[in-house]
């Protein structure tokens, strides 16, 4: 499917991030879903370190 | 090497798997429950001193001292506490579980079940009801007329019958409540009933008089959450022995006293990992509101650290009215917790989720990598002594507790050179 005929379609979004991107969709009625993720240890670097020392020992 | 972590808590979770909790009998907390003395007084949660002591921790403490005969007013009781006559230790270190405050003293009537695949037995006190109870920190004369009463009547009559029953199978038990409609810690409806069909021929043929043994039934009866102080002292009968279990990190322990909120993790021993207990989101009883809330209190949260309770919310959609939300929500719930979880239960069977099996063995690494707290649902107790129940509803715990067990887990392998 070209761009050209992708965006002639209804526009279906699925947003993964900061929940007021899909807030405002959903404002202007439009479809859309939005995925409950959050970065790794929710980017707390320390822990992610931690994390990765258990990882690392395989 | 990650195959060392793996393999630790693939045996722990053979450990609670395999578990089978039997409620064995009854006895008085001073005879059985290991090193209890008059002068102890057992408390929900990791250890608080009486400083420390939220309202209704306080309340109860000092409704345990009027009961014991150690005062006879709640200002009495109050110089008591804080007299240091009475010692005060969690009851997660005398193999005992307690709703709310949790306060244990030596005259209280306790069930006893037995883990028979291991041997190790746990104990809880029987359940008092809701509203004005001293589990919620209330002391006033109802509350000391009533204990008074369970250790009289209701303590003899169910021993009496227990020993007539035989053994009652709570593992079995509970799979067939979590099967109609209870997660077994805030809504027992199911459960409750099925206890009282299984022991009623028994409480029959007991030799109390026909006046005792209909006060009993009904006591039970007026009471759902009479099947809490079982399904406590079973998930907590089911999951010690996995305390010891070197290098797993699935978390075995989840409590709280009103004050902080504490975890053990199986790897990690009896080391507590502690941070400030969070309020509770919920429904509260007319002429309350949050503002009259004590934060989250209780080791009843020992269910979800099994799998049950809220982590099998999506099994009893009918609790939303007690504790808040819609039914979606309770799948919702339930259905996140697989995101920090190890195993489905083989027992603990969900009916709405094509019977898949709860979702056991909380794994800190999960919890912190994911950032998905534990969902606990429970009882709402007033923040001042004295008063008693307010509401119900959700909480979660404090990431710290999963992120301090977190750095002292890394810092064990350290020390061993496993890891850099």
């Amino acid at each position: 499917m070209s761009v050209n005929e992708l965006f002639k379609k209804d526009l279906k979004v699925v947003n993964i991030g900061l929940k007021s991107f899909y807030n405002d969709l959903k404002s202007q009625n439009l479809t859309a879903v939005h995925v409950n993720w959050k970065p790794k240890a929710g980017g707390k670097t320390r822990m992610v370190s931690l994390l990765d020392k258990l990882k690392k020992m395989n | 090497m990650e195959n060392l972590i793996e393999k630790a808590n693939q045996q722990v979770l053979e450990i609670i798997q395999n578990a089978r909790p039997t409620l064995i009998g009854l006895g008085i907390a001073g005879e059985v429950i290991p090193g209890m003395e008059k002068n102890l007084f057992l408390h929900a949660g990791p250890p608080v001193t009486w400083e420390r002591m939220s309202g209704p921790m306080r309340g109860a403490v000092m409704a345990g001292l009027i009961y014991e005969g150690f005062a006879s007013t709640p200002e009495e009781a109050a110089k008591v506490a804080a007299s240091g006559k009475i010692r005060f230790e969690p009851c997660h270190h005398h193999q005992s579980v307690g709703p709310m405050a949790g306060v244990v003293t030596s005259s209280m009537p306790v069930w006893i079940i037995e883990n028979t695949t291991y041997g190790n037995k746990a104990f809880c006190t029987l359940n008092e009801g809701l509203g004005k109870v001293l589990r919620f920190g209330a002391y006033g004369e109802e509350v000391i007329t009533r204990l008074k009463w369970m250790e009289a009547v209701l303590y003899p009559v169910l021993k009496e019958a227990i020993a007539i029953h035989g053994p009652i199978d709570l593992k079995n038990m509970i799979a067939q409540g979590v099967q109609m409609g209870d997660e077994v810690h805030n809504r027992n409806k199911a459960s409750t009933s099925l206890l009282i069909r299984e022991i009623a021929s028994s409480i029959v043929k007991t030799s109390f008089s026909d006046e005792d043994k209909v006060k009993v039934f009904d006591f039970l009866n007026s009471n759902d959450h009479t099947y809490l102080n079982l399904s406590m002292p079973a998930a907590k009968a089911s999951l010690d022995p996995a305390g010891g279990v070197k290098y797993s990190t699935i978390v075995y322990t989840m409590a709280r006293n009103g004050t902080d909120f504490g975890i053990r993790v199986a790897g990690l021993g009896d080391r507590w990992f502690t941070a400030p207990a969070e309020i509770i989101n919920g429904l509260y009883f007319p002429g309350f509101t949050m503002d009259d809330a004590n934060p989250d209190i209780g080791d009843s949260c020992i269910t979800e650290t099994l799998g049950i309770g809220g982590f099998s919310m999506a099994t009893a959609p009918a609790i939303v009215q007690f504790v808040g939300g819609t039914p979606k929500d309770a799948m919702r719930y339930t259905t996140s917790m697989y995101e920090i979880t190890t195993e489905e239960s083989k027992a603990y069977k969900l009916p709405p989720l094509n019977f898949r099996g709860a979702p056991t063995g909380i794994d800190i690494r999960k919890v912190v990598e994911t950032q998905i707290l534990p969902v606990i649902n429970t009882g709402i107790a007033h923040k001042d002594p004295g008063v008693g129940q307010v509401g119900a509803g959700i909480v979660n715990p404090p990431m710290a507790c999963f992120e301090q067990a977190l750095e002292a887990y890394v810092k064990l392998l350290e020390d061993e050179g496993l890891v850099e």
